[in-house]
């Protein structure tokens, strides 16, 4: 299905974006995904600094959520986590 | 040393200025970097980008990425643009048609942005005393129109301008000491950091926010794709660097320098410094070098390493 | 015209630097070059002064300029610089980005011919080659002129309907330094003229309606990349704009003749009716022309001239309008376009003419490059060049070039 793109007319001037990039889903870029295994998380929340989508999320409960809509695989948290609390899985 | 004092606890709570959705490579370096340097902001903000990946992949229209003002202008005048930004709020406010106490202006560009085609606005803008941080995103070379070889190429990397080939071993020439340079500007604030460790790179930027005046921090931003390494391994590039002291971290406030982290570890105890073929056989854009004929070119970057490092010990226990 | 304010002595550029003071913008970027150097300078007196509160940037580069110009546009603030020649040239890539980020910026333009060899004096290679990149372009006849449009650029540039960077012009050494009495408003007329500068509402990413303004309060992105599936749209925007400036600066030279007397339009006819042969020009050449067109009229002779004002948006309709009834017409063009069949004006008048059924001769004199002179007898010339063409019934030569040596 092609989507309508809107004309002329109906986008801002001076080429302001006006769609957030989160309506952009980079997840489908992954090949391996990694996954959090919350008993050996100590909160130390280096892979959320690491992480170059802000998938890695810090929730109100403090713990760590992947967004999995954003994350592209790159695996960076897998290698830097000081515990071995992610580990990664083929999709 | 003033302004609130950082902790990764609270930071991590804090919500993203650069959003998900981009499509900078997995793994780039340059996206750490800007989500960090975004994360240490501490109120109203306007960001003006260079050409660059990071421009390009996080604002492909319609969408963007930025969560605060952004304005992308040209490869080689972001500092000039960022300079009209601030004069603008500061004529605004003297006006009284301002609605903030006051806006920091970030300006982002990248190796090429800054050590070569936008180097002239770069050192215009800081002459004339402008209050913007730069920040120089270092993937040392031209990515985004394919790993060309910029100033801030290190000696002996292969691009595709300065390829490895069989009589030339890649980039023959050093580079650029632009951080140095940039002191030479006596602005009050310079810094170097590292992606691997985000702390020390959020508390200088914070910094870098609020001296009064030109600020710029050289932030190594490890690239997989140009650098040729797994992308996994970006934070290890970006730490070995500085444990190799191939990158040291240091911050010269005022013209005082000071080496930081890592950095201020090896320099007590030099134990700890790595030797650079750690670093460099981990990347492809070095793996020529790794052949018995070349070996004497890995033994003379050491040296290179060596001196620029000893050099630095100098100027910090100098000032 | 008994309105109030001074009239001063003052030189094309001084005329240009004490609008702009009335006018005080936010902020002006600015780097030297001949002829334009006078405009600078007695700004950063101004400003040094306290005169005004303009932020004045003293650039490193005219690229730096038009760049700072930008990042001072695009968080609100009025912005202004002025450039001449290699100036201009240098600025080449910024000037697109001023247009297509819809940037109502200002700039004065010091007409003076590019390198090389290196030529400080006047021709209109500098702006005519920055015709296509989206400016708003006014030609000046005189200092006047050059006042008047200091002033009415900036209401045409942030009109609504417009939204894009002016540049007005006005001819080096001939304008920039010759004194001439200009008659100039009271300050507070200026300013109310031109009123606080408004913002549009477009439409951001967080999918609200904002101000059209870098904004910490309601972010929005400016300069992203474009690729082939927005691109055009973006670039069909501008031809939009464009075109209703057309309106906009007749609106506002007609508002702008309520306040001073002095009322402009797209272009200036001048002794038009009843001519059976004109020329066509811009720039202070103009003025000169005028002189020469008295002399003929008095002699009986049937001749006239039209000065065009606007070059970007080019008056097409209004241009055939003036001359529906002319049998020749002589475009003079004070610059080359190398390859062409002729000057930039001569491409836009002769183009204007094709869908009309009654086609006029048209022929092209390329004069004064690099500052050569061009006397009222070399004007002279041409218009019995134009008769001689319409006894013959047709144009033999299409590019003839005046005070040549050949
Ligand atoms: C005036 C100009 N010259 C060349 C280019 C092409 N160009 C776009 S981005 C780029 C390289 C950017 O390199 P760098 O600043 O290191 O940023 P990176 O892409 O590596 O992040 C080049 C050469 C351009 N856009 N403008
Ligand atoms: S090429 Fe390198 S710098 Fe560019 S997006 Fe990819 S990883 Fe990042
Ligand atoms: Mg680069």
């Amino acid at each position: 299905m092609t989507e309508r793109l809107p004309g002329w007319r109906d986008i801002p001037i001076g080429g302001v974006a006006f769609k957030p990039s989160e309506e952009y889903k980079t997840g489908d870029w992954r090949v391996f995904r990694p996954v959090l295994n919350k008993e050996k998380c100590n909160r130390c929340y280096l892979c959320h600094f690491y992480c170059p989508e802000g998938a890695i999320k810090v929730l109100d409960t403090g713990d760590i959520e992947i967004d999995y809509d954003y994350c592209k695989g790159c695996l960076i948290c897998v290698n830097e986590c000081p515990r071995g609390a992610l580990e990664s899985v083929q999709e | 040393m003033s302004g609130e004092k950082l902790s990764l606890k609270d930071l991590a709570r804090k919500r993203d200025l650069l959003a998900p959705g981009h499509r900078l490579c997995a793994g780039c370096g340059a996206a750490i970097v800007a989500r960090l340097v975004m994360k240490a902001t501490r109120g109203p903000t306007i960001v003006a980008c260079a050409t660059g990946c990071l421009e390009v992949a996080t604002t492909i229209f319609p969408y963007t990425a930025w969560r605060v003002p952004w304005i992308h202008s040209a490869f080689e005048n972001v500092a000039s643009t960022a300079s009209g930004i601030e004069a603008g709020l500061k004529a605004l406010k003297r006006a009284g048609k301002l609605k903030y106490d006051h806006v920091d202006v970030i300006a982002f560009g990248g190796d090429g942005a800054t050590y070569d085609i936008g180097f002239q606005a770069i050192s215009g803008a800081f002459e004339r005393g402008h209050d913007i941080l730069y920040v120089l995103y270092d993937n040392e070379a031209y990515m985004n129109t394919g790993i060309q070889r910029s100033g801030g190429t290190p000696k002996y990397a292969s691009t595709t301008t300065s390829p490895a080939g069989k009589v030339i071993p890649g980039k023959l020439e050093l580079k650029k000491p632009i951080s140095h340079i940039m002191v030479a500007h006596r602005i009050p604030y310079v810094a170097t950091a590292s992606p691997a460790y985000p702390l020390d790179l959020m508390r200088k930027v914070r910094r870098g926010l609020e001296v009064e005046g030109p600020a710029f921090i050289h932030i190594l931003a490890p690239c997989p794709r140009g650098w040729r390494f797994d992308p996994r391994y970006t934070i290890e590039m970006a730490r070995l660097a500085v444990q190799t002291c191939v990158f040291p971290l240091w911050e010269a406030e005022n013209g005082k320098y000071k080496l930081t982290g890592v950095s201020r570890s090896i320099a007590r105890n030099p134990k700890m410094k790595k030797p650079v073929e750690e670093y460099l056989k981990r990347q492809g854009r070095f793996r020529h070098l790794f052949t018995p004929e070349n070996r004497h070119l890995v033994d003379e970057i050491q040296k290179i390493v060596d001196e620029e490092w000893n050099w630095l010990l100098k100027m910090c226990q100098l000032s | 015209m008994g309105m109030r304010g001074k009239v001063l002595g003052l030189t094309g550029d001084e005329a240009v630097a004490y609008a702009i003071k009335q006018v005080e913008p936010d902020v002006v970027a600015a780097y030297p070059i001949t002829p334009q150097t006078i405009i600078v300078e007695r700004i950063s007196e101004y400003v040094a002064n306290g005169e005004i509160k303009t932020e004045y940037i003293a650039v490193e580069s005219e690229h730096s300029a038009m760049s700072a110009c930008i990042g001072a546009a695009a968080v609100g603030a009025r912005a202004f610089t002025a450039t001449a020649s290699a100036g201009l040239a240098f600025m080449w890539e910024t000037l697109y980005i001023a247009a297509s980020c819809r940037l109502p910026i200002v700039m004065a333009i010091v007409n003076r011919a590019l390198s090389a060899p290196i030529n400080i004096h006047c021709d209109h290679s500098d702006s005519m080659g920055a015709r296509d990149s989206g400016w708003i372009q006014i030609y000046c006849e005189n200092s006047q002129e050059a006042y008047d449009a200091a002033i009415q650029a900036w209401k045409i540039a942030e009109h609504p309907d417009v939204l894009l960077p002016v540049m007005f012009c006005l001819d080096g050494f001939v304008l920039s330094h010759t004194l001439e009495n200009v008659h100039t408003l009271p300050d507070e007329d200026v300013k109310e003229f031109i009123g606080e500068r408004k913002f549009v509402k477009v439409r951001s990413h967080e999918g609200r309606e904002v101000p059209f303004v870098l904004d910490p309060e309601n972010p929005i992105t400016i300069g992203p990349l474009d690729l082939y599936d927005f691109y055009f749209e973006h670039k069909r925007q501008q031809v939009e704009a464009m075109k209703n400036a057309k309106k906009v600066i007749v609106d506002v030279g007609r508002e702008y003749g309520k306040i001073s007397g002095r009322e402009y339009g797209l272009l200036e006819p001048y002794k038009l009716e009843s001519a059976e042969v004109a020329i066509v020009g811009l720039g202070s050449t103009m003025g000169t022309a005028k002189v020469v067109v008295d002399k003929l009229r008095e002699k009986g002779r049937k001749v006239g001239l039209l000065k065009i004002r606007a070059f970007r948006p080019f008056p097409y309709e209004e241009v055939i309008k003036e001359l529906e009834h002319v049998e020749v017409i002589g475009v003079l063009d004070r610059s080359l376009s190398f390859g062409a069949q002729g000057g930039p004006l001569f491409l836009e008048i002769r183009s204007a003419f094709y869908d009309f059924e009654r086609r006029p001769l048209i022929s092209n004199y390329v004069y004064g490059l690099g500052g050569r002179d061009m006397p009222p007898d070399l004007i002279m010339q041409i218009f019995d060049d134009l008769e001689k063409i319409k006894e013959k019934g047709r144009v033999d030569v299409l590019l003839k070039f005046i005070g040549l040596r050949e």
